[in-house]
């Protein structure tokens, strides 16, 4: 917190040496070299994170109509309800409000969530809940067509694919203040 | 000067029975003792001593891992899913039953939240590329032979005391309330000595860490951050790491939000932009009242707590006790920490144990001489930047509170409370949670 820093700030400042920091600091006068070469190419089965320009999207494309259907055959609804709109562990596709619930507002998709190829990125990495990564690239857009647009953040019919997914809006893209932007 | 050590009557230096910490340096009691026939103590006389039943035969035999004695078994983590459901699973510490600043490695605090994954060492990998010259992978046979560092470092999760954030205190105990912090000792390889290698690219501002656990947890990093402290751990209080704290290797992050020290790390990408992923701008985004959020909250800020007396013990009789408690902070090292026993109208500073180490667990006691009044004990520290734990009232204006209680006190209204803690004390003795 910032508001008493300035306070003891002098105080600090008296007691404080660059010394002291020394056995808080990483350094190596050298380089070890145990690591072994390898090619992007054979990295890419794990390179599974997007960006939220659309860097490492992969090819492919779907439709909401499609992911209705894969979200019933693939048991999304076990876990998030009949059409996303809350199960045991929450709502994919809701219209809860973030203002005006205070601090404990239930962070959604669409109130809360300031990237669109966050959504994708989640689904192929860690959903099915109960056997992540056994969906296809196709499935993944499917699936997330089908909760953007039951968000209605997307019209009826759009097709996400590496191109259309980074330019989706998401509405609370600039709701979001910098902590600690000297650390970065 | 005879009467100097005679609890009762010793001055108090801050209200409702605060003593000099300087009663708990080594030497100066003794000193003083030497010179005097005073004798102290409190009661009647005890009963006559006898020979006790353990002590006339053989123990039991020694196994090759060490038990504790039987006697302590509820000394454990509260879990929230036991059973192990399709869902997040969190371990809580119970600080209220420990002491000193090591957290055993078995009580130390967990969150998974796919399970924990059987990961055999001889074939896990870390692999090391996007924006760098050129990509890596090592073993674990070759990552053990890196030089390596041992240092004390708290992890702590971000949504730890989030009960605090409710606006009735919620009455539930230290373990439940701040039960999702730990300290260990880690040993491990200096992620520096490791990226040196690669050639990262200059333009690189970022990197996106990733766990080979089945929800493939992944968090993006500052290069800042990779290149000053992170640490590659191997090691935790001096045995491999707990299965459920990363095995075999971990990224700590010293001082940083403890969903970002990815367990069972095996990918490390160099980017030039965060990926925003699930967790950094979903869960740990912490809402302020305004409905606005804030984003990349990676460090644990200054903070402390009263471990003992904590809500749920009770003081039996007036008379001498020590207040005791843990302050940390992920900014640096404890410079100091204050005790009030009077709700805040007066304090004192308390005996900080060294040597205190950064980002890292810090005792604090000091002596207390309890009249049998209401009291009300809370702790404050101060880090050596001169950063200040706020109180409640400065906190909550900032970060906001719930609209209503918070009835369970394992759930997550918010991130990143480091606020006080305050524990009431009645005339019985009992104690609950307040705030003041
Ligand atoms: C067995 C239960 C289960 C199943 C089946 C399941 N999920 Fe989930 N889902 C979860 C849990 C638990 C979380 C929260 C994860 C966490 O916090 O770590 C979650 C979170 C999500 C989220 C993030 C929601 C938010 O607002 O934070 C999305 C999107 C999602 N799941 C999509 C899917 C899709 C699509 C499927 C089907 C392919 C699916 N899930 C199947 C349990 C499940």
């Amino acid at each position: 917190m910032s508001m008493s820093k300035v306070s003891l700030a002098v105080l600090a400042a008296l007691s404080l040496s660059s010394v002291a920091f020394a056995d808080d600091k990483n350094g190596l006068g050298h380089k070890v070299g145990l690591g072994q070469p390898i090619t992007e190419a054979d990295i890419k089965p794990w390179d599974i994170t997007i960006l939220p320009d659309g860097t490492n999207l992969p090819p492919g494309s779907g439709t909401a109509a499609v992911g209705a259907k894969l979200f019933t055959e693939k048991g999304c609804i076990a876990c998030h309800g009949e059409g996303g709109t809350g199960g045991s562990n929450g709502a994919v596709i809701t219209d809860i409000p973030l203002a005006g619930r205070g601090i404990e507002a239930t962070k959604t998709i669409k109130n809360f969530w300031s990237n669109s190829t966050t959504v994708f990125d989640f689904i192929r990495r860690a959903m099915p809940w109960n056997a992540p990564r056994t969906l296809t690239d196709n499935e993944v857009y499917a699936l997330t067509a089908f909760i953007l647009e039951g968000n209605k953040l997307i019209p009826p019919g759009t097709v996400m694919d590496a191109k259309s997914l980074p330019q989706v809006k998401m509405p609370n893209k600039d709701g979001f203040i910098i902590k600690f932007p000297d650390r970065i | 000067m005879t009467k100097r050590n005679d609890i009762t009557a010793l001055d108090e230096v801050a209200g409702n029975g605060l003593l000099s910490r300087r009663l708990l340096l080594r030497g100066g009691v003794a000193m003083a003792g030497a010179a005097s026939t005073l004798v102290a103590t409190q009661g009647a006389s005890a009963e006559p001593l006898k020979e006790p039943e353990w002590s006339r035969y053989q123990g039991t035999t020694v196994e090759p891992m060490g038990r504790r004695s039987k006697n302590e078994k509820d000394t454990t983590r509260i879990l929230t899913n036991p059973k192990g459901e399709p869902r997040t699973q969190h371990a809580r510490t119970p600080h209220h039953l420990l002491n000193g600043q090591i957290t055993p490695n078995h009580l130390h605090f967990t969150i998974l939240h796919n399970g924990i994954p059987d990961i055999d060492p001889e074939q896990h990998k870390l692999v090391i590329h996007g924006m760098v010259k050129q990509p890596i992978v090592l073993s674990m046979d070759r990552l053990m032979r890196y030089p390596m560092v041992t240092r004390q470092t708290f992890i702590e999760c971000g949504g730890n005391s989030a009960a605090l954030f409710s606006n009735e205190p919620v009455q539930a105990n230290l373990q439940s309330l701040h039960g999702l912090v730990s300290n260990a000792e880690w040993t491990g390889v200096p992620l520096s000595a490791v990226l040196d290698e690669v050639g990262i690219d200059p333009k690189a501002k970022w990197m996106l860490v990733e766990g080979a656990d089945t929800a493939a947890i992944t968090r993006s990093v500052p290069l800042k951050k990779a290149l000053d402290d992170a640490i590659l751990v191997l090691y935790q209080n001096g045995e491999r790491l707990m299965a459920e704290q990363g095995y075999p290797v971990r990224l700590l992050l010293p001082g940083w939000e403890g969903n970002m020290n990815i367990k069972y790390v095996r990918r490390i990408k160099i980017v030039d932009q965060p990926a925003l992923s699930y967790y950094e701008s979903r869960n740990y985004s912490p809402l302020l009242p305004d409905a606005k959020a804030y984003r990349f909250f990676f460090v644990n800020e200054v903070k402390s707590f009263i471990t003992h007396p904590s809500f749920g013990m009770k003081l039996n009789e007036p008379g001498y006790y020590e207040i005791s408690g843990i302050a940390y902070s992920g900014a640096g090292r404890i410079e100091r920490v204050q005790v009030t026993a009077d709700g805040g109208k007066t304090w004192a500073d308390a005996a900080v144990q060294g040597p205190t180490m950064h980002k890292a667990f810090t005792r604090f006691t000091i002596p207390w001489r309890w009249d049998g009044q209401p009291a009300v004990l809370s702790s404050r520290a101060v880090d050596d930047g001169g950063n200040v734990q706020p109180l409640r009232d400065e906190f909550v204006r900032e970060r906001g509170v719930t609209q209503k209680p918070v009835t369970n006190p394992f759930g997550f209204p918010n991130q990143h409370y480091n606020s006080l803690t305050s524990w009431g004390i009645n005339a019985k003795g009992e104690i609950s949670h307040v705030y003041v």
